[in-house]
């Protein structure tokens, strides 16, 4: 038994309607009690999708449960084949139906539908959303690709040099963050190589495309949480080769063309060579170099967090301080990736160990889901979101990519923008002194941060009459500091103010911790501008 | 909880109800933690159940997420259902760790899932030995809100019931008080808290009380208004304490809140003339906000999906108040007794349906193309995408919408989508 606050992923079953309402033609019918019902809003708020998602739901209720769950079960069955008439169905059951055992499978068997109905196992108690995409992926794709499968020793064919290579894109799916927009890049780069895509799944794909999967020459992964044991399997059935290059950032996208192209011969140099992103320049133009050793946070699921460390790193100079993901499933990968940057890995679906551990690093900008933005946003630190678990933001209405060079636009933008560009914050000191930029101005245009809010402005602004307490900052990762309080006499709390006010937090930050670290019960002007000497890299 | 046979006391007259059996698209009971934790402000609701139980929780809170909340859940996993952990001693845990780090809360309710039910988790059990450990800081109770036994507002309904079991007894010579039951927002509660001493009641008391010390008391000499039309169980609990329920509209519009006020004042028998002089202003008043709608409303027909047992007396309003017309009017239980006096005003021939197939019931909507569908989260975009105008119906439970001041308010919820359609150019999207 956990205690649980938020949680990054849902159910297993949660996953397998994500597959269900990627594709076309497919329907899920889902042995559950009416509030999981719940789960359509996910689809049609948060991804504003214009029908209700393929799935029926029996609502058994307490009532049934000493009757006949199982006949309300096939009843639903045979009701949404009639009613909806799909090519393929699967079934399954959610936790609670799981507790009640009525087998799913063998009921929908029994009632010999003319169509493949293909059976779920997704255990509720152990699994979640993730691996339930994943694995209801990989069923879908074993039952109707599976008849397709040569038999075992069979060599691949040799390709027919004559027609442009084939290849499938697995992994985007209904709920995926940005995955939309990813597929078109991504579909470009493909074709400027020359390849031709057999079938992108599950989004958009009817399982007559499914059982089509083998005939394609490799596959490219996009998103391995959701397509990697998929994969696995079409490469042992059908000897195909897999590009799992995640084309995130100007690097990682001209590795995944140098991946692409090694597989198929083809010649990379045309589109190496042409002008890509504008990352690559606006990263190197003057007004960046204030991003220099700017602090970074880093969590989300494995591709998104793997592939951001590596562009803030490689493409915008700044410094890593903390990797992690939710991704159980994929916690190798992000731990090898950590020790790049000499980390070690967050690894835990507890939001407050997340929590805690952004609160200890105060990094200067935070990249995650949309739960670490709402830490960062409750600790004043600027973020942007990089990964699922999505919310109707990370549904923009322009295009808006990750992948590819257009996505490394994106990712320059939505990044930069929050830490505010250097030159301002020069010029902004120049200033500091000028009426409007007196002590308590707030930005011009967001009236609500002049007014101190009780959590995020709190360590940002503070009255005169009322000195800092500060016994509880970073109480936990300081375990030596005692009970000690530490103030500000009144010349440091004047010239702290005289500090813009979008760095006075950390400097009020950083002061009061260097002040504890050394017991120092009184902070002088002396103090804040030793804080700076100690602090300033 | 929804047993169809239980409670039927008055046969419904003039009006068809259509009893449905089939797919439900409705929340479970859990979701009204989102509005009971910010009511009741030192209690703490801690589900037990599975991941899909905190997932609905926090995909129905959906902005909330700002601050730590008050409610949580202790997820049960394969080592609890295999045995290799003790599941009370694994609860104990969670709730000895949550009380550490929230020293803040008085009153902590376990809440039952359908997990935990199947299973037979006893919570009640468990709510009576923690308590026990934890009194006097904090008091632990329990209810159900699962979704085998629990529609969406019913979570309330059995919140409340624990609480009423809970409230402390009136003196037997107690003098006669008024109780008011149903969580209402603050604003809301002090209006009518106003209005009742305007008319010389001041002793009201309120049910879910905004802090867990101020559970009001109970006795004979109680006389209760259900201010929420789902509050069958909890009524059941306050009569078996002794207290008498008055029949009334529910206080939703000019029509209900008059009716509502005016049997409540009657049974500490003060005059009418005295509730007519006291009333009227604020009658007036609600009348002014009432008339900036009317013409947007009058005519429009309207559809209600089965939700919150709201369905009917809101039926009623915008039938009588805004001369809306309903087509269908479904909801997820009847209760004859409480709902009988809005049943009486409701148009006669009224079409009320009586919990859902939803697959034919959307058949039935697209067919007779309401002006206004009220409906889930779940359907409103796909029926907005066909062209239809739809009204979220969870936002009646979150907005204001009680008594003569929020008339008006009322009337806008069901004015904005079709304000909002007309400014676009009508049409489908
Ligand atoms: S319906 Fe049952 S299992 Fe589903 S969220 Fe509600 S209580 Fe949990
Ligand atoms: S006011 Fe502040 S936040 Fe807004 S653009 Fe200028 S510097 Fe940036």
């Amino acid at each position: 038994m956990k205690l649980t606050l938020w949680t990054y992923e849902g159910p297993p079953h949660v996953g397998a309607m994500r597959i269900a309402a990627s594709m076309t033609g497919l329907h899920y019918v889902l042995h559950a009690p009416q509030g999981d019902t719940y789960a359509d809003l996910l689809f049609t708020m948060i991804e504003r999708r214009d029908t209700r998602p393929p799935v029926t739901y029996t609502t058994f209720q307490a009532r049934d449960l000493g009757g006949d769950t199982a006949g309300l079960f096939q009843r639903s069955v045979s009701d949404a084949y009639d009613r909806f008439k799909p090519e393929a169905m699967i079934v399954g059951a959610s936790c609670t139906a799981e507790l009640i055992q009525d087998d799913p499978a063998g009921l929908a068997r029994a009632l010999d539908l003319p169509i493949p109905v293909i059976p779920l196992e997704l255990p509720s108690y152990q699994k979640k959303e993730n691996w339930g995409a994943a694995e209801t992926f990989y069923r879908l794709c074993r039952a109707l690709a599976g008849p397709h499968v040569p038999p075992p020793g069979t060599s691949r064919p040799v390709r027919d040099l004559g027609r442009r290579p084939l290849c499938n894109i697995l992994g985007p799916t209904s709920l995926g963050f940005r995955n939309r927009d990813d597929l078109v890049e991504v579909r470009k780069l493909l074709d400027r190589l020359g390849v031709d895509v057999n079938v992108v799944a599950p989004l958009g794909a009817s399982p007559a495309d499914i059982a089509r999967l083998g005939e394609a020459d490799f596959n490219v992964v996009l998103y391995p949480e959701i397509a990697d044991v998929a994969v696995k399997w079409l490469e042992r059935s059908f000897g195909q080769k897999s590009v799992r290059v995640s084309p995130i950032g100007v690097g990682g996208t001209r590795d995944f063309i140098e991946a692409v192209a090694g597989l198929i011969g083809s010649d990379t140099a045309p589109l190496l060579n042409e002008p890509t992103s504008r990352l690559t320049w606006y990263a190197r133009s003057v007004d960046s170099t204030y991003l220099n050793g700017k602090r970074v946070f880093i969590f989300g699921d494995a591709t998104h967090a793997i592939a951001a460390a590596r562009v803030a790193t490689m493409e915008l100079g700044l410094t890593v301080v903390g990797l992690g993901t939710y991704a159980r499933e994929f916690a190798r990968d992000v731990r090898d990736a950590a020790a790049l940057y000499g980390l070690e890995a967050l690894i835990t679906d507890d939001y407050l160990e997340v929590e805690e551990a952004v609160e200890a690093l105060a990094p200067d900008l935070v990249l995650g889901t949309q739960m670490e933005r709402h830490i960062a946003k409750r600790l004043g630190i600027p973020s942007a979101v990089i990964s699922a678990p999505v919310h109707v933001q990370d549904f923009p209405a322009r295009y808006s990519p990750q992948m590819g060079f257009e996505g490394a636009n994106v990712l320059f933008d939505t990044w930069v923008h929050p830490l505010m560009m250097g030159l301002e914050e020069h010029l902004l000191v120049m200033f500091r002194d000028d009426r409007e930029f007196h002590g308590t101005a707030g930005p011009s245009h967001i009236v609500r941060m002049a007014t101190p809010q009780p959590q995020a402005a709190a360590s940002v602004m503070s009255s005169e009459s009322q000195p800092a307490t500060i016994q509880d900052v970073n109480a936990e990762s300081q375990p030596d500091v005692g009970q000690t309080t530490t103030v500000w006499n009144a010349d440091a709390e004047r010239e702290l103010k005289k500090i813009p006010f979008f760095v006075r937090g950390k400097a009020r930050r950083n002061t009061e911790r260097f002040a504890l670290e050394r017991r120092l019960t009184e902070i002088t002007v002396d103090t804040l501008y030793d804080a700076k000497a100690h602090f300033s890299r | 909880m929804n047993d169809l046979s239980a409670s039927i006391s008055a046969p419904l007259e003039c009006n068809d109800v259509l009893r449905e059996r089939g797919q439900r698209e409705v929340f479970c009971g859990l979701t009204s933690i989102v509005w009971l934790h910010r009511k009741i402000q030192d209690a703490f609701f801690l589900v037990v159940g599975s991941r899909t139980c905190a997932h609905l929780i926090q995909s129905a809170a959906g902005v909330m997420i700002f601050a730590e909340p008050r409610f949580a859940t202790a997820i049960i996993d394969d080592r609890d259902l295999s045995g290799v952990a003790e599941m009370n001693e694994e609860l104990d845990k969670v709730v000895t760790r949550l009380i550490q780090r929230r020293p803040d809360i008085k009153l902590l309710f376990l809440v039952g899932s359908c997990p935990s039910e199947v299973i037979k988790l006893d919570l009640s059990r468990a709510a009576q030995r923690l308590s026990r450990q934890l009194m006097p800081d904090v008091r632990v109770l329990s209810y159900s809100g699962s979704g085998i036994e629990t529609t969406f507002t019913q979570g309330e309904d059995a919140c409340l019931t624990t609480l009423a079991r809970e409230l402390p007894s009136a003196a037997a010579d107690a003098p006669a008080s008024l109780l008011i039951v149903g969580a209402l927002p603050d604003v809301v509660e002090d209006q009518f808290r106003r209005l009742f001493a305007d008319l010389g009641l001041g002793n009201v008391g309120f049910l879910p009380p905004r802090g867990s010390a101020e559970l009001p008391p109970i006795g004979s000499n109680t006389r209760y208004l259900l201010a929420q039309p789902f509050l069958g169980e909890t009524s059941r609990a306050l009569d078996d304490r002794g207290a008498t329920r008055l029949a009334a509209p529910f206080p939703f519009g000019i029509e209900g809140t008059s009716a509502w006020i005016a049997a409540g004042a009657q049974a500490f028998g003060i005059d009418g003339a005295t509730v007519e002089r006291t009333i009227a202003p604020h009658r007036e008043r609600a009348g002014i906000a009432l008339a900036h709608y009317r013409d947007v409303l009058r005519g429009k027909r309207f559809f209600f999906f089965p939700d919150s047992q709201l369905e009917i007396p809101l039926a009623r309003f915008l039938a009588r108040e805004l001369d809306m017309i309903p087509v269908e009017v479904g909801t997820p239980y009847i209760h004859r007794q409480h709902m009988a006096a809005d049943l009486a005003l409701l148009p006669p021939g009224t079409l009320i349906s009586e919990g859902q197939d939803v697959d034919s019931q959307l058949d039935r909507c697209r067919a007779a193309q309401p002006d206004i569908v009220v409906c889930g989260l779940g359907l409103a975009n796909p029926l907005e995408a066909e062209g239809l105008t739809t009204k979220w119906s969870i936002e009646l439970l979150f907005s204001p919408t009680h008594g003569f001041e929020q008339a008006g308010d009322l009337a806008e919820l069901f004015a904005r989508p079709l304000i909002r359609r007309a400014r676009l150019g009508g049409g489908k999207p």
